[in-house]
């Protein structure tokens, strides 16, 4: 297993809940979550909003510290590791934002983006390296020269993907990375990283509340609800046959574009 | 079928991009009609300059928008607010950014009513918890004291669909009204705009990117692409059967849990540019 987190909780300060002296109470946002990814495997992770989702995703790359449990990297135990010495495992540990508008810096290039991200690591910036980035993404070399404004919501999160191919990753975290795009553009960008995974071996967890995408790209899913893992298991036989009433509402949930009179009344 | 709105030919710009390319369609009385398009396709500035609510940058070129016997593009201004809320009326697409933060969900709510119906404050509430009732929130009272952000998104959606309705409006235009909900809460959300519609026999203009919704809510669609209608009819028929290959690829690029190897197919590029040539001509 490159990945695994193992019994994992996550307790955050509940801000909602005022106090004057001492700690504020604990929210637990993840309780007992225990999920592992293998080289070039894709997990799906899916849920409602507030499922926790993102926050297991976050976690997995120590973004957050668990309160409980353990996460494993290529062996090595990540779970309390110090920021210096986490910084040589996070150039294998990459993640694709939900929302590039926001998460590239509107004031810099796409070439000096990819180019922080090499340099901080310590590898080669040269411009050849950065036009054969692009190139894997899909995007000409041009676009090194504009900034994220110029381009369309598809190209930008192209370039998001290839902020984090750059520094070459093991694991990559996505995070609804085509939900803000039109289903033609949401096709190509699902193309592209499908089309990476094999050429890397990356293991990938991509993060979704969209069950139809995750069909595509998952060969294994993982439903939350509440912080919680309901259900998980080879993605076409979760479809096929759900073994949890509560994933059997959500795929009927979906609507198809196939007029069904009955469907808004079942 | 007697048309309750009709477009005709309507072409809008910005500067001197073109954003609507001489569209021309027909609503009927008691129908759901969606606009159907990708990001540019032009279906929210079709329902913003019926709502005549155009930003400023944009301007209409020629065409006319008929309710009621009037163009709505040569009303004035009183006359277009006496109509929005009452004859014509609005579910938004965020329902955060669309209620007032600092007002309570009562207040919003029995506005249109005092001020439209003429309506006294106790009325007003009486009429407002009715409508909170006919959209299925549990303890309506609690509801009408709280503020938008002690809800939750469907909460919030089902109170924007209540103030659609309050003032009972000939028509409704939805701008994609559950794109930001949860898929168990937009099926709840789609099952009352529907519900709502019959019995009120309200006239639907329906603007989405998701052919699974307007498949299951809308009688009829319209295809857009870069401001131009490329396809018409029934729901059913050009779901079944598209006649334009642009409906066709859009279909294709839609991702379907029950077809993962006839799905989520990119739009080739060879029909983007010929459309692009096409709308352009």
């Amino acid at each position: 297993m490159l990945i695994e987190a193992r019994n994992i909780s996550l307790d955050v300060p509940d801000m909602g809940h005022q106090v004057l002296f001492g700690q504020r109470r604990k929210l637990r946002i993840l309780s007992d979550v225990s999920l592992s990814i293998e080289r070039g495997e894709t997990v799906g992770i899916v849920g409602e909003s507030g499922s926790g989702k993102t926050s297991i995703g976050r976690t997995l790359l120590r973004l957050y510290e668990p309160s409980e449990g353990q996460i494993l990297f290529d062996s090595a135990d990540i779970t309390h590791m110090p920021q210096a010495e986490l910084k040589p495992l996070r150039r294998r540990m990459q993640m694709i934002f939900q929302d590039p508008q926001s998460s590239l810096n509107p004031r810099h290039t796409i070439g000096a983006i990819l180019r922080g991200a090499l340099t901080l690591h310590g590898l080669d910036a040269s411009e050849p390296v950065l036009a054969s980035i692009l190139d894997r993404v899909g995007l000409p070399s041009s676009a090194l020269k504009r900034y994220p404004h110029q381009l369309s919501g598809g190209q930008r999160q192209r370039v998001g993907i290839a902020r984090a191919i750059a520094l070459k990753p093991d694991f990559v975290v996505a995070d609804e990375i085509v939900s803000g795009l039109d289903v033609s553009t949401q096709a190509q960008v699902i193309d592209l990283l499908k089309g990476l995974r094999e050429e890397m071996g990356l293991a990938l967890a991509f993060i979704s509340h969209d069950l139809s995408v995750i069909r595509h790209i998952c060969s294994r899913i993982v439903i939350m609800k509440a912080g919680e893992i309901v259900e998980e298991g080879d993605t076409a036989e979760t479809f096929r046959s759900p073994k949890t009433e509560f994933t059997r509402t959500l795929i009927a949930a979906i609507p198809l574009p196939d007029p069904d009179p009955a469907w808004l009344e079942s | 079928m007697s048309p309750v709105i009709e477009i005709r030919n309507l072409t809008a710009v910005a500067h001197t991009i073109p954003i609507l390319r001489d569209v021309s369609l027909t609503v009927n009385a008691g129908e759901a009609m969606a606009l159907v398009g990708e990001s540019g396709a032009g279906k929210s500035t079709i329902a913003k300059a019926v709502l005549g609510i155009l930003p400023p940058a944009i301007r209409i070129a020629s065409g006319e928008i008929i309710f009621e016997g009037a163009d709505l593009l040569k009303l004035p201004p009183a006359a277009m607010r006496e109509l929005l809320g009452v004859r014509i009326a609005l579910i938004p697409q965020d329902p955060l950014t669309s209620l007032n933060p600092a007002r309570r969900i009562g207040d919003q709510l029995t506005d249109g009513l005092r001020l439209r119906a003429r309506m006294s404050r106790a009325d007003a509430r009486a009429k407002a918890l009715e409508l909170l009732n006919d959209v299925h929130i549990r303890d309506p009272e609690q509801v009408l004291r709280r503020y938008p952000h002690e809800l939750s998104g469907g909460m919030r959606q089902r109170v924007l669909i209540a103030q659609a309705f309050s003032l009972n409006p000939h028509v409704i235009i939805a701008d994609e009204p559950t794109t930001a909900l949860d898929v168990t809460v937009q099926k709840q959300v789609l099952r009352l705009i529907r519900q709502l519609q019959r019995d009120h026999k309200t006239t639907l203009l329906f603007v989405t990117h998701d052919l699974g919704v307007v498949a299951q809510i809308c009688d009829r669609l319209t295809v857009l692409y870069g401001g131009k209608v490329l396809e018409q009819g029934a729901t059913s028929e050009i779901l079944r059967h598209p006649q334009h290959r642009y409906t066709e690829a859009l279909l294709a690029a839609n991702p379907r849990y029950d077809q993962p190897e006839h799905s989520l197919r990119p739009v080739p590029e060879e029909l983007i540019a010929e459309l692009k040539r096409e709308i352009s001509a």
